[in-house]
């Protein structure tokens, strides 16, 4: 009898959460859904269109090079900020007065706004007037983002390293601090080498956190859109138009409402397969073991 | 292999100091014998692990030397010592499976796959961690653990010495007996110096040769566990090792004639050089005092209380002010709260000013 | 108060936790939970806390059923072995920190303070701070938390463990006094048999999530009803001796001949696990009934006034406890001595058949 009672209790305890979850993400993604299959010419006048603006969109070349920019950009992001990350914390004091100084140094560009970032970057790799970019010209460098692809695409992915490698940095030194002082001694006393240490000790007991940074930066990394806006608003020619600036200038800029809903819903889907295969991935790195061996309690 | 010396070892962890109370390690000097067993026993916070993480390197004296042999090795890194380590918890290198744990001290010294592989299957039958070679390491039970971090310090043949860190603490006490007496067999086998930290009485005084008990920073005995338990040099010594510890009792001493409470006892020992102390003591150990019924021998008693703790019985006395522990073979029964106590005599011990004092034997 | 636990099972997964367990505690008293790790002792003390709900059966406290009731609305206090402690405040705050929740009046919540902090011996140290404590110290004070809200039931995990071999004497001493000052239901979870002996009180016996005898801890002790609990409630551990019985003789393979007396001769003919203590094992003949064994020494450990002699008879492990210093070689061939007085005869099924002569007759006495 009381058990029950109490679980209906529960049950009313959970429901303003589904209210709330249900006007933030349900209502608005079932109105993205709805526009997905129609198509309007204005005046609230909506016609039934089907799948054909997946159809179109899937086959459409604009969306394959903004998806393929999408992969290029998150691949080299993570190449780059996961080891670098590690590498950082690894060398960052485990204690004294270094560690404030340092974790504070850390946190400093994740406190900044992500428009903010966009401006002082967009300001600071100017050619003309830009710190960086009048020092690389005036070293001879043919340094232009505005003009050069190439350029932009340093440019906007050092300013996401600078932005976001912090991140990464302090989960792998969270993790790293949370391994016992006996683990580094017995690998002394075992004899093992700088890179031993680090990847039969360090590595593994990175494990979760490093899980969580991989996913996160994809994540992030993947919808990218304040900074690279900001900075060449996806240019020069369509050089940075990343998925999410492609699909900003597809819905306002052109007002296609119909391609847009269902460019994001596949954009979407996309995410979240990619989530998920990484975290399978990476879990089952560890735990495959654990099916073998025998079960504790 | 070689003998371990401790030369004029002090460390303060603030530093070099001028203040003696700065220093979690006094002054000491320290031979140990290639291949002994020994046991550094004393309650936390007395220094054992501070002078078990110098001789293994991990940490470095802020006064004297630290000598393999005749080499002085003070500030030589662990890896260069050949000192193997077992932790309190279980080291073990989770993403290896056990065969890889044993090797992996051969592998990081370079030694070939044809040399490593025999060895590791000898030394995991030895262990008995044969069915468990090549699970990973991760999933098995703490005791199983805590013999691979064991087995990473045996497979190296050459090792100066073995040193443990409170390595029974997760252990639980069925397996501690078998792990312990596993332990014995292993050091009777391979003959490496072992030195073995523990605040538990029954494990140093069963597992070493040689105890060295420490307090405040201080060795306060060094001997067998015959001699600490039978000749305590220090009160101290006397209430630590014994379960429960040996009875203190304040008496007078003149000659051979014990003053105790009123009564007088005739020593086998006489203290007639003895000089004078703050206090004199009389200290034996429970085991020692014989506990009769009203009508027998000895001196008479209130007994306070008995608790039957299965094997034996522990009996609480008081003679006038003085409480004595007796303990009480588990077949006799005492009934009603008076009784008798008597001393077998050649294991009493006189301390002045908590120190023994060893009289002249009649 | 009554605590009474009624066939609770916990299942996880494909795992049993806990399987079928009854139990009943009364107010006043204590009430041990001994047995190896993972046999179920915190699993157990969870359930009854409420912090887990068990997969089966009941709790009843008087007799109402309170299996789903929530933690917070139980009276319950609970002890870890780790010493858990509010670190930013003093001993006092965090003695005084469950009463503050409870909103007690500033004026009680010191007297019960004190109260609690002269039981625990804690006066002096009210206004330090919990890392400046010994581990015995900060132990005390986890303790003095659990015990001032007057919890009707309190649950301690092990509560000595992580204390020196010396402090644990102490409190385990000074434990039964405070327990029985209190008046609640203590449950105290322990894996060394020597622990719950010198505690006292009553003793479960748990080995994989099963209680296998729950009564006062001596007769526990003294009269295991199976040999899972003999096993479980020795330390050192219990030499046993598996033995057929057929046409009058009982026989350990072709090595060990048991003559039959006692309860032994009505015995039907079957296979019998004979238990006996290490300290029942002896260098010598102690009554002309002695049984000579030829045993292999497997290694020797002295304690300073005791051996304990690890010892191989065609294949099975024993431990002789001898009260003397003694030395002997490994692989030498000693002569051992059985008393078939002290004997624990378990049938087949494992159930005590015959309790040692000493034991049955004192046992005889309180019935």
């Amino acid at each position: 009898m009381i058990e029950k009672q109490v679980n209906q209790k529960a049950w009313f305890m959970v429901l303003p959460v589904f209210l709330i979850v249900a006007f933030s993400a349900v209502i608005p993604l079932m109105t993205v859904v709805n526009y997905s299959v129609q198509d309007t010419f204005g005046n609230n006048v909506f016609f039934w269109a089907g799948m054909d603006w997946f159809k179109d969109l899937l086959h459409s070349e604009r969306f394959h090079d903004a998806f393929f920019r999408q992969l290029l950009f998150s691949g080299i992001i993570l190449a780059i900020e996961i080891p670098l990350g590690i590498i950082i914390a690894l060398a960052m004091p485990k204690k004294g007065w270094g560690v404030p100084v340092c974790l504070v140094t850390m946190a400093l560009p994740l406190l900044i706004p992500w428009n903010v970032v966009g401006t002082i970057w967009q300001i600071f790799a100017r050619v003309d007037i830009g710190l960086l970019g009048h020092t690389l010209a005036s070293l001879g460098f043919d340094y232009n983002y505005t003009q050069d692809p190439l350029a932009a695409w340093v440019t906007v992915i050092v300013m996401d390293i600078w932005h976001w490698t912090s991140l990464v940095v302090l989960l792998c030194y969270a993790g790293l601090c949370s391994i016992p002082d006996a683990y580094y001694q017995a690998a002394k006393i075992d004899g093992a080498s700088r890179f031993s240490v680090f990847r039969y000790i360090q590595l593994p007991k990175m494990h979760r956190v490093l899980l969580i940074a991989i996913l996160l930066r994809f994540m992030d990394s993947f919808m990218i859109y304040t900074e690279p806006f900001v900075v060449t608003g996806g240019g020069p020619g369509n050089s940075t138009t990343f998925l999410s600036i492609d699909l900003v200038k597809l819905a306002i800029g052109q007002f296609d409402l119909g391609p847009a809903a269902a460019m994001s819903l596949i954009y979407f889907l996309v995410i979240l397969l990619l989530s998920w295969v990484f975290y399978t991935v990476m879990s089952n790195v560890g735990v495959e073991s654990s099916a073998k061996g025998g079960s504790g309690r | 292999m070689a003998n371990i010396t401790l030369d004029k070892i002090a460390h303060s962890y603030s530093g070099p100091s001028d203040n003696p109370d700065d220093f979690a390690l006094k002054q000491l000097n320290l031979t140990w014998k290639n291949g002994n067993c020994y046991a550094l026993l004393g309650p936390s916070g007395c220094g054992k692990t501070t002078l078990l993480n110098i001789i293994s390197g991990l940490l470095i004296p802020t006064e004297g030397d630290v000598l393999f042999d005749d080499k002085v090795v003070t500030r030589l890194a662990t890896e260069q010592r050949n000192i193997a380590q077992i932790f309190q918890f279980p080291v073990i290198y989770d993403t290896m499976t056990v065969f890889q744990n044993l090797a992996f001290p051969l592998r990081n010294r370079g030694r070939s796959r044809k040399e490593i592989e025999p060895r590791v299957i000898e030394l995991a039958g030895m262990l008995g961690l044969e069915k468990d070679l090549y699970k990973k390491a991760q999933h098995l039970t703490a005791d199983a653990k805590q013999k691979i971090s064991l087995g990473r310090g045996l497979i190296r043949q050459s090792v100066n010495a073995i040193l443990f860190d409170e390595p029974l603490t997760v252990i639980d006490p069925h397996l501690k007996w078998a792990l312990r007496s596993q332990l014995k067999r292993l050091h009777k086998q391979f003959g490496f110096t072992m030195i073995y930290v523990t605040h538990d009485q029954t494990e140093a005084l069963t597992f070493a040769d040689e105890v060295v008990v420490m307090y405040e920073g201080k060795i306060v005995q060094v001997g067998t566990p015959e001699e600490l338990f039978e000749r305590p040099q220090h009160t101290f010594v006397g209430y630590f090792i014994g379960s429960p510890g040996m009875n203190i009792i304040p008496c007078e001493i003149q000659g051979n004639r014990m003053q105790l409470q009123g009564n007088v006892i005739n020593l086998r020992r006489n203290y007639d050089g003895m000089p004078t102390f703050s206090k004199v003591e009389l200290g034996i150990r429970p085991e020692y005092i014989r506990l009769d019924p009203p009508d027998g021998e000895g001196l008479p008693v209130n007994i306070l209380k008995i608790d039957d703790i299965g094997p034996y019985k522990i009996a609480r006395v008081s003679l006038k002010d003085s409480i004595f522990n007796v303990i009480v073979p588990e077949e006799v029964t005492m009934t009603g709260d008076r009784g008798k106590i008597s001393f077998d005599l050649d294991h009493v011990n006189i301390y002045g000013d908590d120190t023994l004092v060893t009289g002249e034997m009649l | 108060m009554q605590l009474e636990l009624r066939n609770i099972s916990k299942i996880v997964g494909q795992d049993v936790h806990i399987a079928d367990v009854s139990l009943t505690f009364q107010s006043g008293t204590l009430n041990i939970l001994l047995g190896p790790t993972l046999s179920g002792k915190t699993t157990l003390m969870r359930l009854m806390a409420g912090l887990e709900k068990p997969t089966a059966g009941k709790l009843f406290v008087d007799g109402r059923d309170v299996t789903g009731v929530a933690v917070q609305k139980r009276n319950t206090a609970m002890v870890y072995q780790q010493f858990i402690n509010y670190p930013n405040l003093t001993v006092y705050d965090n003695i005084a920190s469950p009463l503050k929740i409870a909103k007690v009046p500033r004026a009680e919540i010191e007297t019960r303070v004190e109260e609690i902090a002269s039981l625990l011996k804690l006066n002096d140290m009210l206004k330090r701070m919990p890392q400046e404590l010994s581990g015995g110290q900060q132990q005390r004070t986890a303790l003095a938390r659990a015990l001032v809200k007057g919890a009707d039931l309190v649950l301690l995990d092990e509560p000595l463990a992580n204390l020196d071999y010396k402090l644990r004497e102490e409190l385990r001493e000074e434990l039964p006094k405070i327990f029985s000052a209190t008046g609640a239901i203590f449950v105290y979870a322990t894996t060394e048999p020597m622990e719950a002996l010198l505690l006292g009180g009553n003793t479960a016996a748990l080995h994989e999530g099963r209680v296998y005898q729950f009564g006062p801890t001596l007769d526990v002790f003294h009269k295991p009803d199976n040999l899972t609990t003999a096993q479980t409630f020795a330390d050192p551990p219990l030499n046993t001796l598996p033995v057929t019985k057929l046409n009058n003789r009982m026989l350990f393979k072709s090595h060990v001949e048991v003559p039959l007396s006692g309860k032994l001769p009505q015995l039907p003919d079957a296979d019998y696990t004979i238990g006996f203590r290490p300290n029942h094992l002896y260098l010598a003949p102690t009554s002309p009934k002695a049984i000579s064994v030829k045993a292999k020494v497997v290694v020797t450990e002295i304690t300073g006034s005791d051996s304990y002699i690890h010892i191989d008879v065609a294949g099975l492990r024993w431990v002789v406890l001898a009260h003397s210093i003694q030395s002997f070689d490994v692989e030498e061939t000693i002569e051992v001595f059985l008393d078939p007085d002290k004997f624990y005869v378990f049938d087949d099924s494992e159930k005590l058949v015959a309790t040692p002569l000493h034991i049955s007759a004192a046992g005889g006495e309180n019935k």
